[in-house]
């Protein structure tokens, strides 16, 4: 799946700038980005609050809010189409049906005096041209496909009878109900307790699968990546630091930022340490950038060099940096032991 | 070293839910017979999923909420048993810090007059100057700088936020701290920062943490014993070598099993034992043993009999008819 080099993938995001005006001046929120996922695959998008990630799919669904969010320039290439070039009603047509969102916070992010049955079965009205019993029949069967016992029952109910899982299910069959050849899942699970993350996770890996659905996955946290994702994108400040696969990435960090983020969690399947090592300094000010690399400030491996910003350059198979210094991270040093 | 400083016995709070002038309220068992000590000097970490009464636990402890039943001993003194004057002399030695460093400092104050209000209003630096003094001190002492006392807490990340929430509790000279949930809202480069600060400031000022967290691998970290809490109940408690590397209550089994490893590899070998179904509502918990409906090992007995926390090695406590 992964040296299909020669595929054309299903999205291809080339050098996408997205700015917001805010009072303290303009913050480049994404400030071009380029990565891409194939048919089929789980590519994930990973970084801190602030990093663009979020926005970065908020903008391939076009849903930047105006007048103070613009997708300054760059491409979104869908299935070949540029969706950046697409009118309004066009757009419409790939929201859902080609490209579905879950997102992090599902009782916020669904209607909470629509039913649940008329929340699943607008969009199959709408979208496909389903009879309200038909839509009626497919919507008892995705809720179904999602793990939900008793779906006749639960069309009838609110997102208020259901938990924090069922309702995170729930969006997953929302998500899924119009076939969509990707799904854009923005933190699918960071609002859940860990026994039901686990379950979600392992839903969502199940469907696409099965469905054949490609998935971007938006998440803070690394460890959740290591399971599901096939490829990576780490993101500071607006940018791409690193890419590679889930492979690579972790058993061969390139960029001192991803190494940091590895190296300050502690981990249950290591040696408790005596002290963790956190990355210093505090999250970038986005309206304050430093000219050159934005992770400079906070970086162990600065040198004067890193007042020019570095590209995303070739550091090995199917893996790129951004960092001068990126030769100096070789394999990753095993932290002291103490216990 | 091994001096008890805090003890809770049979700690029960309901909360009444719904009723109205027909109708009997219903009760929502958030804690319901939790027992445990703490040792001076040490950090019990008490990990549970949402609801499942950690915090309530602790704000019994703060005395925030008035328990419905059991004793909460604070260095030998039962806390309800105090007239109000006593209560709160008594109140500055068990401090909190809160998991959101954005809601819980007033917005319209600065960091500095943040930082002196306690010292003033309980008496415990009178002098002007001289509390001002004390703030630069804390600011210091949590890793921020003197100048930082001018600033409002909008103009401050995260992590510096909790780091002033952190003085804030220090300005007590607290023996004991509650810390609920103190770095999950923080990013993850930033955790590690100011759980780095929790271990310094223990060391240096020889505190006791009880530690709330969902995360079983930041408790595995900062903790010396580690309790688990399902539904109310204490299910597992134990030092934390035992409990990571020899976890005896099916629940606690789950929940280790749950946590993802940052490594493909690792992670592809892993065979997860993914629970079913969800926590059930404290308005009902399941009779027998409130885990049993999602229990991969239960047998009819567990339907049936309610188990109690059982020492089952020294020092090793799970509440399971079947270890």
């Amino acid at each position: 799946m992964l040296d299909s080099g020669a595929v054309t993938p299903l999205l291809e995001v080339k050098n996408l700038r997205t700015s917001f005006l805010t009072s303290g001046g303009v913050v480049r929120a994404v400030d071009g980005v380029s990565w891409d996922v194939r048919q089929g695959e789980t590519v994930a998008l990973v970084g801190e609050s602030g990093c663009g990630k979020s926005v970065s799919a908020l903008s391939i669904m076009r849903l930047v809010s105006l007048p103070a969010g613009r997708i300054e320039g760059g491409e979104i290439l869908y299935k070949g189409r540029d969706l950046l070039k697409l009118s309004e009603a066009e757009m419409r047509d790939v929201r859902g049906r080609e490209i579905a969102m879950v997102f992090q916070e599902p009782m916020t992010s669904l209607n909470p005096v629509l039913s649940v049955g008329r929340q699943l079965t607008e969009g199959l009205e709408i979208h496909l041209n389903m009879t309200p019993v038909q839509a009626r029949a497919r919507a008892v069967e995705l809720l179904g496909m999602v793990g939900i016992a008793d779906p006749e029952r639960r069309l009838a109910q609110f997102p208020h009878h259901f938990s924090g899982g069922m309702r995170q299910r729930m969006m997953i069959a929302m998500a899924l109900a119009c076939n969509p050849s990707l799904i854009l899942a923005d933190e699918p699970t960071t609002a859940l307790d860990v026994t039901i993350q686990a379950q979600i996770l392992e839903l969502m890996r199940d469907l696409a699968q099965r469905l054949g659905v490609a998935m971007l996955i938006i998440t803070h946290n690394l460890g959740v990546v290591a399971r599901y994702a096939d490829r990576v994108n780490v993101m500071y400040a607006g940018r791409i630091i690193e890419q590679a696969t889930a492979h690579e990435l972790y058993a061969n960090p390139r960029h001192p930022y991803t190494l940091g983020l590895l190296r300050s969690v502690p981990r249950l399947d290591e040696p408790r340490r005596a002290r963790l090592d956190p990355i210093e300094g505090q999250p970038p000010d986005l309206t304050r950038l430093p000219p050159g690399c934005a992770f400079a400030p906070r970086c162990a491996y600065r040198t004067a060099r890193c007042d020019e910003a570095p590209a995303l350059a070739t550091v090995g198979e199917a893996h790129r940096s951004a960092c001068w210094e990126q030769a100096r991270l070789g394999k990753r040093a095993a932290p002291e032991v103490v216990q | 070293m091994s001096e008890t400083i805090l003890e809770v016995q049979h700690l029960v709070k309901h909360f009444p839910v719904g009723g109205g002038m027909f109708s009997r309220p219903d009760v929502v068992r958030a804690v319901d017979d939790v027992s445990f000590a703490i040792r001076r000097g040490e950090t019990l970490g008490l990990v549970g999923e949402s609801g499942c009464g950690k915090t309530t636990t602790g704000r019994c402890i703060l005395h925030l909420e008035r328990p419905t039943g059991g004793q909460i001993l604070f260095e030998g003194v039962d806390l309800a048993a105090l007239g109000e004057r006593a209560l709160r002399a008594m109140r500055r030695r068990v401090q909190v810090i809160f998991q959101d460093p954005y809601s819980s400092l007033n917005p319209r104050m600065t960091v500095g007059q943040i930082l002196a209000e306690p010292l003033k209003v309980h008496g415990i630096v009178p002098d002007k100057t001289a509390r001002a003094a004390r703030v630069r001190e804390l600011l210091t002492q949590v890793g921020l700088l003197p100048q930082h006392a001018k600033r409002y807490p909008h103009q401050l990340s995260g992590g510096q936020r909790q780091r002033v929430g952190i003085a804030r509790a220090l300005a007590m000279e607290p023996a004991l701290i509650v810390c609920d949930e103190p770095v999950s809202a923080l990013d993850v480069s930033i955790q590690a920062q100011i759980i780095n600060l929790l271990e310094d400031l223990q060391n240096r000022l020889g505190l006791t943490y009880l530690f709330i967290a969902h995360d079983l691998s930041v408790v595995r970290h900062i903790s010396g014993r580690v309790a688990v809490m399902y539904l109310g109940r204490i299910v597992e408690i134990t030092d934390r070598r035992a409990l990571y590397e020899n976890p005896l209550h099916p629940y606690t089994q789950a929940l280790l099993s749950a946590v993802p490893i940052p490594d493909p590899e690792l992670e592809a070998q892993r065979t997860r034992t993914v629970l079913r179904g969800e926590v059930p509502s404290p308005l009902n918990p399941p009779g027998g043993c409130v885990f049993h409906p999602r229990c991969p090992i239960a047998v009819d007995r567990c339907s049936a009999e309610k188990p109690a926390l059982r020492e089952i090695r020294s020092g090793h406590w799970a509440a399971c008819h079947l270890v």
